[in-house]
């Protein structure tokens, strides 16, 4: 697992890839940490979250080609004929990517020293917002490993990543958007329940709400739970999916 | 070292490989000898544990590689069909990788270095690898393959794509390691084969349609032992000349092939040896022998007799090796007529060329 890990760790600068991940990181917090600066509230746990919709956009070039490039170069014969466990192959580019996208925060801990030093800080508040943002980046990651585990071309896979990331920061307003009709005879009643289930569908796609409750400076279990469970199913759905091709 | 029995995959409703049984033992160079499309490189990934199995069973050193994949796969090295570099690594950097993925156990830095020595590239150890040529890649992928000296090496065309000198490098390579591994080595180039194989494995259609040693199978396939004879001399005098000699059957004059000499096929009588008594009777007349060559087959008619033959049940029965019952036999005679009928196109063909 380590070596897939510094492997794929290092691969991300092996090509302008990493740096213009982390350009865009440091620049949109930068930017973001200016404006609540200059307006007088120095909170760096709302910077911290502020940037969630761009990170829909940042995770796919993070993902696009974890598994898919393997495939196309046909790389992934020396990992799959290695004497490795599938999963640790996996886990090891998982959390490559997830050390990416993690290592694009590191800025937001200079912020908040600079804050602490003139202001009273609570680095609770801001250690779990950077709990949060993580774990939502976890979760979405596992979403886009496992897309590009699923095609053999990077295009497709960031635009079909994009596609499902776009789909998740506009959940909570297409969910609010419908409207469920009052069931009074058997037709409404089917498409009460039907309209219904598609609004707690949406719902449980919505993870930016999830995310900004990270930001509500108190500890929800089922927030940690969500992004964990997210994060899990899909890792083992690509070692799954992995496994499969073998079989085809 | 290797057990392949009743192997079969199929991709979809399509078998790619139908019903393969093999062992290889230890030590032993293997050459597995096909068309494009026979089977050879689905056959190597399933060995290697890329590829599952739809049916049979797989054993590298007594270790199944559907139950107990990673003690068989740490007993074998790959080389596939394309070296599965990765272009933005350096040499070395890649061979490190490839060390910690394997969990190769020597001491990290001498076995690499010695790897490197042995495929020679350690002079390029510090480039890129996308700014390497084909031939380095090549053994850069070799020496992939090497690393945590596996028993088995399984090579998928090693020499494809490369120049004539550095297809006998990789030649002399493969033979300077068959003396302590077991190596399967797959290729459509017949010399290749024949210069470093013992054993060849002949698959048409995902099936193994040959297994023997090289000798062997030239001497099964050829129903034909007679002789060209090249001589300087007038025709139809030779002609009759050789007729007369002891033991020889028939005489077929094959035409002018060089100014003032002329082809001649000699048929002997079955199990005779003519050379002496032909090369005589020309010495007696004072004309000149420029060449006397068995039609013997090579490799290469061997391979393209058995892969074009109208299916593989009918290759097999070329070599006689097919198992029947009696009630088969009666019509099988039927066709090895035919299969003689082809082996005689096959030659007039050759005459004809």
């Amino acid at each position: 697992m380590l070596a897939v890990f510094k492997r794929e760790f290092k691969a991300y600068f092996a090509n302008p890839l990493g740096f213009i991940v982390l350009a865009a990181y440091y620049f949109l917090l930068g930017y973001m940490f200016t404006m609540y600066y200059s307006m007088g509230a120095p909170t760096v746990e709302y910077v911290v979250l502020s940037i969630s919709s761009i990170l829909l956009i940042i995770v796919p070039v993070i993902t696009m080609r974890l598994f898919s490039d393997e495939r196309r170069q046909k790389t992934d014969q020396v990992l799959f004929t290695a004497p490795v466990k599938l999963i640790n192959i996996v886990l090891g580019k998982y959390f490559a990517a997830l050390s990416l996208y993690a290592l694009g925060f590191a800025p937001t801990l200079v912020y908040q020293t600079i804050v602490a030093t003139h202001v009273s800080v609570n680095w609770f508040y801001y250690i779990y917002a950077v709990i949060g943002v993580l774990l939502f980046g976890a979760a979405l990651i596992a979403v886009g490993m496992f897309i590009s585990a699923l095609t053999e071309s990077p295009i497709i896979s960031i635009i079909f990543t994009l596609i499902v990331n776009v789909f998740i920061m506009l959940a909570s307003s297409l969910a609010s958007a419908i409207t469920v009709p009052t069931a009074d005879n058997w037709f409404k009643t089917v498409t009460a329940w039907l309209a219904q289930r598609l609004v707690d569908f949406l719902n449980g796609m919505d993870f930016v709400s999830v995310l900004e409750s990270f930001g509500n400076q108190a500890f929800a279990v089922k927030d940690v739970v969500f992004f964990v469970s997210v994060a899990a199913a899909f890792i083992f759905l690509t070692e799954r999916s992995l496994e499969k091709r073998r079989w085809s | 070292m290797i057990e392949v029995s009743h192997l079969s995959k199929r991709y979809g409703t399509y078998l790619a490989v139908k019903n393969v049984n093999f062992s290889i033992a230890k030590g032993e160079i293997v050459g597995f000898l096909g068309p494009n499309g026979a089977g050879k490189s689905t056959i190597m990934n399933i060995l290697t544990g890329y590829l599952s199995l739809t049916q049979g069973k797989v054993t590298i050193d007594g270790f199944d590689i559907a139950e107990n994949p990673e003690k068989a796969k740490r007993r074998i090295g790959y080389l596939p069909e394309l070296p599965p570099l990765y272009v933005d690594m350096k040499v070395r950097e890649y061979l490190n990788f490839v060390y910690d993925l394997k969990k190769v156990k020597f001491p990290k830095g001498p076995h690499i270095d010695e790897i490197m020595r042995l495929v020679r590239i350690d002079h390029v150890q510090n480039r890129l690898i996308k700014n390497l040529s084909k031939g380095y890649r090549q053994r850069v992928g070799f020496a992939q393959a090497l690393i945590g000296n596996p028993d088995v090496l399984v090579l998928d065309e090693p020499t494809v794509g490369l120049d004539p000198q550095q297809i006998i490098e990789i030649r002399n390579l493969i033979s300077k390691l068959g003396k302590n591994h077991t190596i399967i080595l797959s290729s459509h180039i017949l010399s290749e084969i024949q210069a470093v194989c013992d054993r060849i494995i002949i698959i048409n259609h995902g099936e193994i349609i040959a297994d023997d040693l090289q000798d062997n199978l030239s001497e099964k396939l050829s129903t034909d032992h007679s002789l060209v004879a090249r001589v300087i001399c007038d025709e139809k005098d030779m002609l009759t000349a050789l007729k007369t000699v002891k033991d020889v059957k028939n005489v077929v004059l094959l035409g002018k092939k060089e100014s003032g000499a002329y082809d001649f096929e000699i048929i002997p009588e079955e199990g005779a040896d003519v050379r002496a008594g032909v090369s005589g009777r020309i010495a007696e007349r004072k004309k000149q022998l420029l060449s006397l060559t068995s039609n013997r087959l090579t490799l290469e008619q061997i391979f393209l007799k058995l892969t074009q033959a109208i299916d593989n049940d009918e290759a097999r029965r070329m070599l006689g090796i097919e198992e029947t019952s009696d009630m088969e036999k009666a019509a099988l005679e039927e066709d090895d007529e035919m299969s003689i009928e082809i082996i005689m196109e096959s030659n007039e063909q050759e005459g004809e060329n």
